[in-house]
Protein backbone atom coordinates (compact mmCIF):
# COMPACT_ATOMS: atom_id res chain seq x y z
CA UNK A 1 0.00 0.00 0.00
CA UNK A 2 1.34 3.37 -0.91
CA UNK A 3 2.02 5.88 1.83
CA UNK A 4 -0.80 7.84 3.01
CA UNK A 5 -1.11 11.98 2.39
CA UNK A 6 -1.85 13.74 5.75
CA UNK A 7 -3.14 17.12 6.48
CA UNK A 8 -4.37 19.17 9.21
CA UNK A 9 -8.15 19.44 9.28
CA UNK A 10 -8.52 21.06 12.86
CA UNK A 11 -7.12 23.98 15.34
CA UNK A 12 -7.60 24.23 18.65
CA UNK A 13 -5.32 26.09 21.41
CA UNK A 14 -5.48 27.43 24.69
CA UNK A 15 -2.46 29.76 25.40
CA UNK A 16 -1.16 32.20 27.69
CA UNK A 17 -2.04 34.49 25.13
CA UNK A 18 -5.16 33.72 23.89
CA UNK A 19 -7.53 30.94 24.24
CA UNK A 20 -9.60 29.78 21.00
CA UNK A 21 -7.91 30.33 17.92
CA UNK A 22 -9.45 33.68 16.67
CA UNK A 23 -8.22 35.49 19.90
CA UNK A 24 -4.71 33.50 19.79
CA UNK A 25 -4.07 34.58 15.59
CA UNK A 26 -5.07 38.09 16.75
CA UNK A 27 -2.54 37.62 19.48
CA UNK A 28 0.30 36.18 17.58
CA UNK A 29 -0.47 39.01 14.79
CA UNK A 30 -0.07 41.84 16.77
CA UNK A 31 2.18 40.25 18.84
CA UNK A 32 0.13 40.08 22.53
CA UNK A 33 1.94 38.58 25.63
CA UNK A 34 0.48 36.63 27.56
CA UNK A 35 2.87 36.84 30.53
CA UNK A 36 1.88 38.17 33.84
CA UNK A 37 2.92 38.94 37.16
CA UNK A 38 2.12 35.49 39.65
CA UNK A 39 1.54 36.91 43.30
CA UNK A 40 1.33 33.38 43.80
CA UNK A 41 5.32 33.11 42.93
CA UNK A 42 6.19 35.97 44.98
CA UNK A 43 4.72 34.94 48.38
CA UNK A 44 6.15 31.37 47.48
CA UNK A 45 9.82 33.68 47.20
CA UNK A 46 10.46 32.39 43.92
CA UNK A 47 13.32 33.80 41.81
CA UNK A 48 11.21 34.00 39.15
CA UNK A 49 7.82 35.52 39.86
CA UNK A 50 6.09 36.18 36.14
CA UNK A 51 4.50 33.31 34.11
CA UNK A 52 2.30 32.51 31.26
CA UNK A 53 -0.64 31.15 32.22
CA UNK A 54 -4.50 30.59 29.64
CA UNK A 55 -7.36 33.28 30.97
CA UNK A 56 -9.94 31.14 30.98
CA UNK A 57 -13.40 32.97 30.61
CA UNK A 58 -16.19 32.73 33.44
CA UNK A 59 -18.76 30.17 32.19
CA UNK A 60 -16.73 28.45 29.68
CA UNK A 61 -15.53 25.13 30.92
CA UNK A 62 -19.12 24.56 31.09
CA UNK A 63 -18.96 23.72 27.30
CA UNK A 64 -16.06 20.89 27.84
CA UNK A 65 -17.02 19.41 31.04
CA UNK A 66 -19.96 17.76 32.78
CA UNK A 67 -21.30 19.57 36.31
CA UNK A 68 -19.80 16.06 37.80
CA UNK A 69 -16.48 16.78 36.48
CA UNK A 70 -16.03 20.24 36.95
CA UNK A 71 -16.88 19.58 40.73
CA UNK A 72 -13.60 18.76 41.68
CA UNK A 73 -11.88 19.51 38.60
CA UNK A 74 -8.06 20.40 39.63
CA UNK A 75 -5.69 19.33 36.70
CA UNK A 76 -5.00 22.45 34.88
CA UNK A 77 -3.37 19.90 32.32
CA UNK A 78 -6.44 18.66 31.56
CA UNK A 79 -8.40 22.07 31.81
CA UNK A 80 -6.18 23.45 28.90
CA UNK A 81 -6.02 20.28 26.81
CA UNK A 82 -9.75 19.48 26.65
CA UNK A 83 -10.67 22.77 25.61
CA UNK A 84 -7.49 22.75 22.80
CA UNK A 85 -8.33 19.51 21.74
CA UNK A 86 -12.03 19.28 21.51
CA UNK A 87 -12.04 22.97 20.08
CA UNK A 88 -10.17 21.19 17.25
CA UNK A 89 -11.87 18.56 16.58
CA UNK A 90 -15.12 20.58 16.01
CA UNK A 91 -12.76 23.20 14.03
CA UNK A 92 -12.41 20.16 11.77
CA UNK A 93 -16.07 19.85 11.64
CA UNK A 94 -15.98 16.40 13.05
CA UNK A 95 -18.94 15.09 15.30
CA UNK A 96 -19.09 13.53 18.75
CA UNK A 97 -20.21 10.14 18.58
CA UNK A 98 -23.55 9.40 20.56
CA UNK A 99 -23.42 6.90 23.40
CA UNK A 100 -23.60 3.72 20.97
CA UNK A 101 -20.88 3.94 18.70
CA UNK A 102 -17.16 4.36 18.84
CA UNK A 103 -14.84 5.63 15.76
CA UNK A 104 -12.19 2.75 15.28
CA UNK A 105 -11.06 4.93 12.68
CA UNK A 106 -9.84 7.91 15.15
CA UNK A 107 -6.81 7.85 17.98
CA UNK A 108 -5.39 10.14 20.25
CA UNK A 109 -1.97 11.29 20.98
CA UNK A 110 -2.25 14.11 23.67
CA UNK A 111 0.98 14.48 25.40
CA UNK A 112 1.54 16.14 29.14
CA UNK A 113 4.82 16.30 31.82
CA UNK A 114 2.99 15.93 35.27
CA UNK A 115 -1.26 15.94 35.57
CA UNK A 116 -2.99 17.11 37.88
CA UNK A 117 0.22 18.08 40.62
CA UNK A 118 -2.66 20.21 42.59
CA UNK A 119 -4.51 17.15 42.72
CA UNK A 120 -1.80 14.85 43.42
CA UNK A 121 -0.77 17.65 46.55
CA UNK A 122 -4.18 17.41 48.11
CA UNK A 123 -4.14 13.30 47.57
CA UNK A 124 -0.95 13.17 49.36
CA UNK A 125 -2.19 15.53 52.43
CA UNK A 126 -4.88 13.68 52.89
CA UNK A 127 -2.93 10.16 52.82
CA UNK A 128 -0.45 11.44 55.14
CA UNK A 129 -3.40 11.98 57.42
CA UNK A 130 -4.37 8.52 57.58
CA UNK A 131 -7.71 9.64 55.32
CA UNK A 132 -7.22 7.50 52.31
CA UNK A 133 -10.78 6.67 51.73
CA UNK A 134 -11.30 10.84 51.43
CA UNK A 135 -9.64 10.84 47.82
CA UNK A 136 -12.19 9.66 45.95
CA UNK A 137 -13.10 8.47 42.70
CA UNK A 138 -11.49 11.18 40.64
CA UNK A 139 -7.39 11.26 42.12
CA UNK A 140 -6.38 8.95 40.04
CA UNK A 141 -8.18 9.49 36.29
CA UNK A 142 -7.01 13.72 37.34
CA UNK A 143 -3.12 12.39 37.93
CA UNK A 144 -2.50 9.99 35.87
CA UNK A 145 -0.66 10.44 32.96
CA UNK A 146 -2.65 9.93 30.81
CA UNK A 147 -6.05 11.33 32.32
CA UNK A 148 -5.66 14.18 28.91
CA UNK A 149 -6.25 11.20 26.84
CA UNK A 150 -8.74 9.33 28.63
CA UNK A 151 -10.80 12.94 28.88
CA UNK A 152 -10.71 13.65 25.20
CA UNK A 153 -11.15 9.72 24.21
CA UNK A 154 -14.53 9.80 26.69
CA UNK A 155 -15.93 13.19 25.69
CA UNK A 156 -15.34 12.11 21.42
CA UNK A 157 -16.13 8.93 21.56
CA UNK A 158 -12.47 7.73 19.82
CA UNK A 159 -11.41 4.43 19.41
CA UNK A 160 -8.33 3.93 17.59
CA UNK A 161 -5.55 4.01 19.66
CA UNK A 162 -5.48 6.73 22.72
CA UNK A 163 -2.37 7.38 24.27
CA UNK A 164 -0.28 10.05 26.21
CA UNK A 165 3.36 10.51 24.97
CA UNK A 166 5.69 12.06 27.28
CA UNK A 167 9.47 13.31 26.55
CA UNK A 168 9.43 16.58 28.17
CA UNK A 169 9.68 19.68 26.35
CA UNK A 170 9.43 18.09 23.21
CA UNK A 171 6.42 16.29 23.98
CA UNK A 172 4.37 18.64 22.07
CA UNK A 173 6.18 18.23 18.77
CA UNK A 174 6.68 14.34 19.09
CA UNK A 175 2.71 14.14 19.08
CA UNK A 176 2.50 15.22 15.85
CA UNK A 177 5.22 12.92 14.49
CA UNK A 178 3.37 9.99 16.50
CA UNK A 179 -0.40 10.67 15.03
CA UNK A 180 0.66 11.13 11.65
CA UNK A 181 3.46 8.25 11.42
CA UNK A 182 -0.27 6.28 12.44
CA UNK A 183 -2.07 7.80 9.73
CA UNK A 184 0.89 7.16 7.18
CA UNK A 185 1.10 3.74 7.58
CA UNK A 186 -3.00 3.11 7.14
CA UNK A 187 -3.45 1.99 11.55
CA UNK A 188 -5.69 5.39 11.46
CA UNK A 189 -8.06 7.83 9.23
CA UNK A 190 -7.46 10.77 11.65
CA UNK A 191 -5.42 11.44 14.94
CA UNK A 192 -6.21 14.15 17.27
CA UNK A 193 -2.41 15.33 18.65
CA UNK A 194 -0.97 17.82 20.85
CA UNK A 195 0.41 18.09 24.08
CA UNK A 196 -0.76 19.90 27.71
CA UNK A 197 0.82 21.24 30.71
CA UNK A 198 0.30 22.27 34.04
CA UNK A 199 0.32 25.47 35.77
CA UNK A 200 1.61 26.78 38.84
CA UNK A 201 4.13 26.53 41.46
CA UNK A 202 4.41 22.77 42.06
CA UNK A 203 5.41 22.75 38.15
CA UNK A 204 7.47 26.05 37.89
CA UNK A 205 9.65 25.64 41.11
CA UNK A 206 12.28 22.65 40.11
CA UNK A 207 12.93 24.82 37.08
CA UNK A 208 13.14 28.31 39.77
CA UNK A 209 15.47 25.79 42.15
CA UNK A 210 17.64 24.99 38.51
CA UNK A 211 17.98 28.34 37.85
CA UNK A 212 16.88 28.50 34.53
CA UNK A 213 14.09 30.99 35.01
CA UNK A 214 14.82 34.68 34.28
CA UNK A 215 14.53 36.74 37.61
CA UNK A 216 14.99 40.09 36.03
CA UNK A 217 11.55 41.23 35.19
CA UNK A 218 9.01 40.10 37.93
CA UNK A 219 8.39 44.33 37.46
CA UNK A 220 8.05 43.68 33.73
CA UNK A 221 6.47 40.32 32.95
CA UNK A 222 5.90 41.21 29.12
CA UNK A 223 9.49 42.27 28.70
CA UNK A 224 10.37 38.73 30.46
CA UNK A 225 10.47 36.43 27.68
CA UNK A 226 13.76 37.08 25.66
CA UNK A 227 14.47 34.45 22.61
CA UNK A 228 17.50 35.47 21.11
CA UNK A 229 17.73 38.98 22.48
CA UNK A 230 21.65 39.46 23.78
CA UNK A 231 20.92 39.61 27.42
CA UNK A 232 18.50 36.70 27.50
CA UNK A 233 19.08 35.06 30.80
CA UNK A 234 16.92 32.05 31.78
CA UNK A 235 13.09 31.17 30.36
CA UNK A 236 9.69 32.15 31.51
CA UNK A 237 7.41 29.50 32.53
CA UNK A 238 4.51 28.70 30.50
CA UNK A 239 1.20 26.44 30.75
CA UNK A 240 -1.42 25.83 28.16
CA UNK A 241 -2.36 23.26 25.28
CA UNK A 242 -2.52 22.87 21.74
CA UNK A 243 -4.09 20.78 19.37
CA UNK A 244 -4.29 19.31 15.80
CA UNK A 245 -6.62 16.74 14.04
CA UNK A 246 -4.46 14.92 11.44
CA UNK A 247 -6.02 13.13 8.77
CA UNK A 248 -5.51 11.24 5.89
CA UNK A 249 -5.71 13.10 2.81
CA UNK A 250 -8.39 10.70 1.22
CA UNK A 251 -10.47 11.10 4.46
CA UNK A 252 -10.26 14.98 4.13
CA UNK A 253 -11.57 14.95 0.34
CA UNK A 254 -13.86 12.47 1.60
CA UNK A 255 -15.80 14.95 3.74
CA UNK A 256 -14.78 18.15 2.05
CA UNK A 257 -13.18 19.31 5.09
CA UNK A 258 -11.01 22.82 5.68
CA UNK A 259 -7.01 21.85 5.14
CA UNK A 260 -4.76 24.23 6.67
CA UNK A 261 -2.16 22.29 5.63
CA UNK A 262 0.16 19.29 5.02
CA UNK A 263 2.36 17.37 7.15
CA UNK A 264 4.77 16.62 5.20
CA UNK A 265 6.71 14.44 7.81
CA UNK A 266 9.44 14.38 10.42
CA UNK A 267 11.92 13.13 12.42
CA UNK A 268 12.77 12.38 15.81
CA UNK A 269 15.99 11.42 17.95
CA UNK A 270 17.73 11.55 20.97
CA UNK A 271 21.47 12.98 21.34
CA UNK A 272 22.12 10.16 24.31
CA UNK A 273 23.04 12.27 26.72
CA UNK A 274 27.02 12.44 24.98
CA UNK A 275 29.23 14.41 23.27
CA UNK A 276 27.85 18.15 23.98
CA UNK A 277 24.70 16.80 25.95
CA UNK A 278 23.66 15.71 29.23
CA UNK A 279 20.47 15.38 30.72
CA UNK A 280 19.87 19.27 30.03
CA UNK A 281 21.72 20.14 27.38
CA UNK A 282 21.17 19.34 23.87
CA UNK A 283 24.09 17.45 22.08
CA UNK A 284 24.27 19.92 19.05
CA UNK A 285 24.86 16.59 16.33
CA UNK A 286 21.49 14.66 17.51
CA UNK A 287 20.06 17.91 16.95
CA UNK A 288 21.53 18.72 13.10
CA UNK A 289 21.00 15.07 12.55
CA UNK A 290 17.70 15.13 13.40
CA UNK A 291 16.95 18.59 11.50
CA UNK A 292 18.82 16.26 8.26
CA UNK A 293 16.66 13.43 9.21
CA UNK A 294 13.49 15.36 8.61
CA UNK A 295 14.31 16.49 5.45
CA UNK A 296 15.31 12.98 4.27
CA UNK A 297 12.29 11.58 5.39
CA UNK A 298 10.49 14.21 3.60
CA UNK A 299 12.89 14.85 0.43
CA UNK A 300 12.33 18.82 1.22
CA UNK A 301 15.43 20.94 0.05
CA UNK A 302 16.76 22.60 2.83
CA UNK A 303 16.83 26.13 0.23
CA UNK A 304 13.04 25.67 0.11
CA UNK A 305 12.56 26.30 4.13
CA UNK A 306 10.63 29.71 4.27
CA UNK A 307 10.45 29.63 7.77
CA UNK A 308 11.25 28.00 11.03
CA UNK A 309 9.61 28.87 14.13
CA UNK A 310 12.52 27.55 16.68
CA UNK A 311 12.40 25.73 20.20
CA UNK A 312 14.39 29.48 20.97
CA UNK A 313 13.64 29.37 25.09
CA UNK A 314 15.76 32.54 25.95
CA UNK A 315 18.41 29.90 28.33
CA UNK A 316 21.23 31.46 26.85
CA UNK A 317 21.46 28.49 24.10
CA UNK A 318 19.24 30.39 21.35
CA UNK A 319 23.15 30.84 19.66
CA UNK A 320 23.50 27.38 19.72
CA UNK A 321 20.38 26.35 18.39
CA UNK A 322 20.70 28.70 15.13
CA UNK A 323 24.42 27.48 14.40
CA UNK A 324 22.89 24.26 14.57
CA UNK A 325 20.01 25.05 12.35
CA UNK A 326 22.13 27.04 9.81
CA UNK A 327 24.44 23.88 9.61
CA UNK A 328 21.90 21.73 9.37
CA UNK A 329 20.22 23.39 6.63
CA UNK A 330 23.09 25.18 5.18
CA UNK A 331 22.39 28.26 4.96
CA UNK A 332 23.10 31.65 6.47
CA UNK A 333 23.30 34.99 6.56
CA UNK A 334 20.36 36.64 3.64
CA UNK A 335 19.80 33.03 2.42
CA UNK A 336 19.26 32.07 6.20
CA UNK A 337 14.95 31.09 6.32
CA UNK A 338 12.56 33.84 8.99
CA UNK A 339 12.77 32.53 12.10
CA UNK A 340 10.48 32.80 15.20
CA UNK A 341 10.20 31.85 18.80
CA UNK A 342 6.29 31.79 19.98
CA UNK A 343 7.99 31.90 23.35
CA UNK A 344 8.76 35.25 23.41
CA UNK A 345 4.83 35.99 23.60
CA UNK A 346 3.68 32.82 26.06
CA UNK A 347 7.07 31.80 27.62
CA UNK A 348 8.09 28.17 27.49
CA UNK A 349 4.86 26.22 27.92
CA UNK A 350 7.04 22.91 28.60
CA UNK A 351 5.21 19.83 27.54
CA UNK A 352 2.52 22.03 25.36
CA UNK A 353 5.24 24.13 23.80
CA UNK A 354 5.55 22.08 20.60
CA UNK A 355 2.05 21.76 20.03
CA UNK A 356 0.99 25.56 20.87
CA UNK A 357 4.07 26.56 18.25
CA UNK A 358 3.03 24.26 15.72
CA UNK A 359 -0.17 25.36 15.89
CA UNK A 360 1.37 28.95 15.42
CA UNK A 361 3.36 27.52 12.75
CA UNK A 362 0.65 26.26 10.55
CA UNK A 363 -1.28 29.50 11.22
CA UNK A 364 1.55 31.27 9.41
CA UNK A 365 0.87 29.18 6.26
CA UNK A 366 -2.93 29.66 5.82
CA UNK A 367 -2.21 33.53 6.59
CA UNK A 368 0.88 33.90 5.08
CA UNK A 369 2.58 36.01 7.64
CA UNK A 370 5.55 35.45 9.73
CA UNK A 371 4.87 36.21 13.49
CA UNK A 372 7.19 39.00 15.30
CA UNK A 373 9.64 38.12 17.70
CA UNK A 374 8.70 40.37 20.93
CA UNK A 375 11.59 41.48 23.00
CA UNK A 376 14.28 40.97 20.36
CA UNK A 377 15.37 44.45 19.35
CA UNK A 378 18.88 43.95 20.54
CA UNK A 379 19.97 40.12 18.83
CA UNK A 380 22.66 38.27 20.49
CA UNK A 381 25.55 39.02 18.44
CA UNK A 382 26.61 35.45 18.06
CA UNK A 383 23.19 34.79 16.65
CA UNK A 384 23.82 37.98 13.70
CA UNK A 385 27.36 36.42 12.59
CA UNK A 386 25.21 33.85 11.50
CA UNK A 387 21.79 35.14 10.57
CA UNK A 388 20.82 38.36 8.57
CA UNK A 389 19.07 40.80 11.39
CA UNK A 390 15.92 41.37 9.06
CA UNK A 391 15.42 37.17 8.98
CA UNK A 392 14.47 38.01 12.72
CA UNK A 393 11.39 40.70 12.58
CA UNK A 394 10.82 41.75 15.44
CA UNK A 395 6.79 42.94 13.82
CA UNK A 396 4.86 40.45 12.07
CA UNK A 397 5.44 40.09 8.19
CA UNK A 398 3.24 38.78 5.33
CA UNK A 399 5.15 36.64 3.13
CA UNK A 400 4.28 33.59 0.38
CA UNK A 401 4.82 31.02 3.22
CA UNK A 402 5.41 27.65 1.69
CA UNK A 403 7.03 25.33 3.79
CA UNK A 404 7.68 25.68 7.21
CA UNK A 405 9.93 23.78 10.09
CA UNK A 406 9.45 23.04 13.61
CA UNK A 407 11.63 21.46 15.87
CA UNK A 408 11.74 20.86 19.80
CA UNK A 409 14.24 19.63 22.42
CA UNK A 410 13.98 18.20 25.81
CA UNK A 411 15.84 17.39 28.92
CA UNK A 412 16.67 13.78 28.58
CA UNK A 413 18.14 15.25 24.91
CA UNK A 414 15.61 14.34 23.06
CA UNK A 415 14.88 16.21 19.78
CA UNK A 416 11.92 16.45 16.96
CA UNK A 417 11.49 18.50 13.99
CA UNK A 418 8.92 18.53 11.62
CA UNK A 419 8.08 20.03 8.37
CA UNK A 420 4.64 21.82 7.25
CA UNK A 421 3.42 22.98 3.82
CA UNK A 422 0.79 25.14 2.69
CA UNK A 423 -1.73 22.89 1.01
CA UNK A 424 -2.27 23.49 -2.40
CA UNK A 425 -4.91 21.50 -3.86
CA UNK B 1 -39.19 7.05 55.78
CA UNK B 2 -37.23 10.25 56.64
CA UNK B 3 -38.42 12.75 54.34
CA UNK B 4 -35.62 15.23 55.27
CA UNK B 5 -33.05 12.75 54.99
CA UNK B 6 -34.81 11.55 51.33
CA UNK B 7 -34.93 14.93 49.98
CA UNK B 8 -30.95 15.29 51.02
CA UNK B 9 -29.96 12.07 49.60
CA UNK B 10 -32.09 12.81 46.14
CA UNK B 11 -29.82 16.22 45.95
CA UNK B 12 -26.69 14.55 46.35
CA UNK B 13 -27.18 11.51 43.95
CA UNK B 14 -28.84 14.20 41.15
CA UNK B 15 -24.80 15.42 39.89
CA UNK B 16 -23.71 11.88 39.75
CA UNK B 17 -27.34 10.81 37.41
CA UNK B 18 -26.30 10.59 33.60
CA UNK B 19 -27.80 12.83 31.00
CA UNK B 20 -30.46 10.27 29.86
CA UNK B 21 -31.94 10.28 34.11
CA UNK B 22 -34.03 12.62 36.05
CA UNK B 23 -33.92 13.33 39.28
CA UNK B 24 -37.92 12.68 39.34
CA UNK B 25 -37.02 9.06 38.09
CA UNK B 26 -35.49 8.35 42.05
CA UNK B 27 -37.82 6.50 44.08
CA UNK B 28 -37.03 4.80 47.41
CA UNK B 29 -36.72 1.31 45.48
CA UNK B 30 -34.17 2.78 42.98
CA UNK B 31 -31.22 0.89 42.41
CA UNK B 32 -28.64 3.14 42.60
CA UNK B 33 -26.47 1.40 39.97
CA UNK B 34 -28.67 -0.72 37.80
CA UNK B 35 -31.59 1.47 37.75
CA UNK B 36 -30.45 4.98 38.13
CA UNK B 37 -27.08 3.99 36.02
CA UNK B 38 -24.71 5.79 38.44
CA UNK B 39 -21.44 4.85 37.52
CA UNK B 40 -20.53 2.39 39.81
CA UNK B 41 -17.02 4.12 40.76
CA UNK B 42 -18.67 7.30 41.57
CA UNK B 43 -20.35 5.25 44.45
CA UNK B 44 -17.29 6.07 46.74
CA UNK B 45 -17.88 9.81 45.61
CA UNK B 46 -21.64 9.23 46.86
CA UNK B 47 -20.26 8.10 50.41
CA UNK B 48 -18.25 10.70 50.78
CA UNK B 49 -21.17 13.31 49.96
CA UNK B 50 -23.38 11.34 52.24
CA UNK B 51 -20.46 11.49 55.16
CA UNK B 52 -20.18 15.16 54.88
CA UNK B 53 -23.69 16.26 55.05
CA UNK B 54 -24.79 13.89 57.43
CA UNK B 55 -21.49 13.90 59.24
CA UNK B 56 -21.39 10.54 59.79
CA UNK B 57 -18.79 7.68 59.00
CA UNK B 58 -20.15 4.89 56.77
CA UNK B 59 -17.72 1.96 56.78
CA UNK B 60 -16.56 -0.37 54.15
CA UNK B 61 -18.94 -3.41 54.75
CA UNK B 62 -21.98 -0.50 54.81
CA UNK B 63 -20.96 0.81 51.66
CA UNK B 64 -21.49 -2.55 50.07
CA UNK B 65 -25.43 -2.73 51.58
CA UNK B 66 -26.33 0.61 50.01
CA UNK B 67 -27.65 -0.40 46.70
CA UNK B 68 -30.72 1.19 46.28
CA UNK B 69 -31.63 4.66 47.63
CA UNK B 70 -34.05 3.26 50.67
CA UNK B 71 -31.16 0.88 51.80
CA UNK B 72 -28.88 3.61 51.96
CA UNK B 73 -31.54 5.68 54.28
CA UNK B 74 -31.65 2.88 56.80
CA UNK B 75 -28.01 3.14 57.15
CA UNK B 76 -28.18 6.70 57.38
CA UNK B 77 -31.17 6.46 59.76
CA UNK B 78 -29.35 4.46 61.66
CA UNK B 79 -25.87 6.24 61.81
CA UNK B 80 -27.54 10.10 62.39
CA UNK B 81 -29.67 8.70 65.22
CA UNK B 82 -26.86 7.35 67.61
Amino acid sequence: MSKQRVVITGLGVCAPNGVGISAFTEAIKKGISGIRFQQELANLNFGCQIAGQPEIPDGLLEKYFTPLQLRDLEATGITYGMIAGVDAWNDAGLSVTDKETVDYDSGIIFGTSLLGVEKFRKAIYLTDEGKVKRLGSTTVIQTMASGISAYLGGYLGCGNQVTTNSSACTTGTESILMGYDRIVNGYAKRMLVGGCNDAGPYIWGGFDAMRVLNKKHNDQPEQGSRPMQSDASGFVPGSGAGALVLESLESALERNATIYAEVLGGAVNSGGQRQSGSMTAPNSNAVQCCIKDALQDTTVNPNDIDTINGHLTATGMCPTEIKNWSEALGRSGDNFPYINSLKSMTGHCLAAAGSIETVATILELQYGMVFGNSNCNDIHPDITAIVAENKIPNKTIFRDIQIAAKASFGFGDVNCCMLFKKFNS
Amino acid sequence: MNTDNYDALKTIIKIYLPEDVSVDDITPNSHLINELNINSANLVDVVLDVEDHFDITIEDDEIEKMDTVASALEIISQKVAK
